[in-house]
């Protein structure tokens, strides 16, 4: 869901960038899409087909780093790769936990000229 | 088209209050583009010169080089990173930091409330304004995608309300709400009601400044909610469940409800109550009264 105003966001936010840098083309992009954050990776690669036609992100080659989702048990503190939001703990097996990585949304670095 | 959500120009999202007419009309679009960075000097978070459009610089600083062998490519030519760093949804978390802000500043105690349509946010609220009004003062700002009609429920009920019109849109974010909170005129020490628009995916993603979360479910929705919409229940602070007095005529199970919730969000609090009947209001009433006074 909202993968084309994710774009939009992305498209901006690497616009600002470049210009500030004084370059005229985005080369290169580098995304963090946390496994977590709420967004289909397809979905967001078909926007981006459609969204970047026009802008200086028109033939830049995309970089998307998925992050994986981690969680640490409430209970035991072991921390495990997970995904989904109520795998119990492998260590104790305890229902409880609280992801701390895997909902990044992030415009990483840009290659320009 | 709409910052946020990518909303079409011919939906102009509208605040409005009750018995204003459609020339009360605020359109919200904020262009994407902004262009003006002429001549400004920024250093960047890397050690490269500036590379200047009219000239060539062959030169490979260290950092492209150490870069390209970890990713194990080398571009050549005249292209330098930039290390960006910036989180996607920066504009509105930073709104809505601001709006946090605005609200701790004159102790406003501002919850979003947020579930699928039809759970009875609306009717909570008429209700928890017409019994509480004497002690707390209530603004309210309303989200739907059309009509006037839950913002028209509230102005009845006895409380100062906006509605959001988000036309297309599917969620409220923070420079919504911070707009209808200047035409709201919230004041000081008061209780700030934000009924989101009905939908338990998308405004999971948007904080609005929020200090507490409400997810609102219903016992005509099963128990199994929280576990096919987790995204939600995971950044809520607070579960109610609402109509409990159908209970009778329903296969649903209170208990596995809760723990379903526990499972996804084990912070997860409960109220279990009936709007209708006014069953379990008083739990909610006591604790709404407690956070206000806590924010004195």
């Amino acid at each position: 869901m909202h993968e084309l105003s994710i774009v939009m966001n992305i498209i901006e936010i690497a616009e600002e960038n470049a210009k500030k840098a004084n370059a005229s083309v985005i080369v290169e992009i580098e995304l963090d899409i946390g496994k977590q954050a709420g967004i289909v990776i397809e979905a967001l690669e078909f926007a981006i087909e459609s969204a970047k036609k026009g802008t200086m992100l028109e033939n830049a080659k995309f970089i998307i780093n998925e992050i994986p989702a981690l969680a640490r048990c409430a209970s035991c503190s072991y921390e495990f790769e997970t995904d989904d939001l109520f795998t119990p703990c492998p260590e104790c097996n305890n229902p409880f936990s609280d992801i701390f990585r895997g909902k990044e949304l992030k415009v990483k670095s840009l290659k320009v000229e | 088209m709409c910052d946020t959500c990518g909303c079409g120009n011919s939906d102009g999202i509208t605040i409005r209050k009750p018995g204003e007419k459609e020339t009360g009309e605020i359109h919200q679009h904020i262009h994407v583009h902004e262009h003006d960075h002429d001549g400004i000097k920024h250093s960047h978070q890397h050690e490269h010169h500036h590379i200047h459009s009219d000239g060539h610089d062959h030169h490979h600083q260290n950092d492209i080089n150490e870069y390209n062998d970890q990713y194990g490519e080398h571009k050549h030519f005249h292209s330098k990173e930039l290390i960006v760093e910036q989180d996607i949804l920066s504009k509105n978390n930073l709104l809505a930091e601001r709006n946090r802000g605005f609200f701790e500043a004159k102790h406003i105690l501002a919850l979003n409330l947020v579930s699928s349509p039809g759970s009875g946010k609306t009717s909570l609220l008429e209700k928890t304004i017409r019994y509480l009004r004497k002690e707390i003062k209530f603004f309210v700002i309303e989200g739907d995608q059309q009509t006037m009609n839950d913002a028209n429920r509230i102005h009845s009920a006895g409380a100062p309300v906006v509605q959001i019109n988000t036309g297309n849109g599917c969620h409220l974010d923070s420079d919504m709400v911070n707009k209808a909170i200047k035409e709201l005129n919230v004041e000081n020490n008061s209780v700030l009601m934000i009924e989101n628009v009905g939908n338990l995916i998308c405004p999971s993603l948007f904080d609005l400044g929020e200090a507490i979360r409400i997810v609102i479910m219903s016992t005509t929705e099963g128990e199994d909610k929280p576990l096919k919409y987790p995204t939600m229940f995971q950044s809520s602070h607070f579960c109610i469940i609402n109509k409990t007095d159908l209970l009778p005529y329903l296969d649903f199970d209170i208990e596995k409800a809760k723990q379903y919730g526990r499972q996804v969000n084990h912070h997860l609090k409960f109220f279990e109550l009936s709007v209708k009947t006014g069953a379990g209001m008083d739990n909610w009433y006591e604790w709404l009264k407690e956070q206000t006074k806590m924010i004195k």
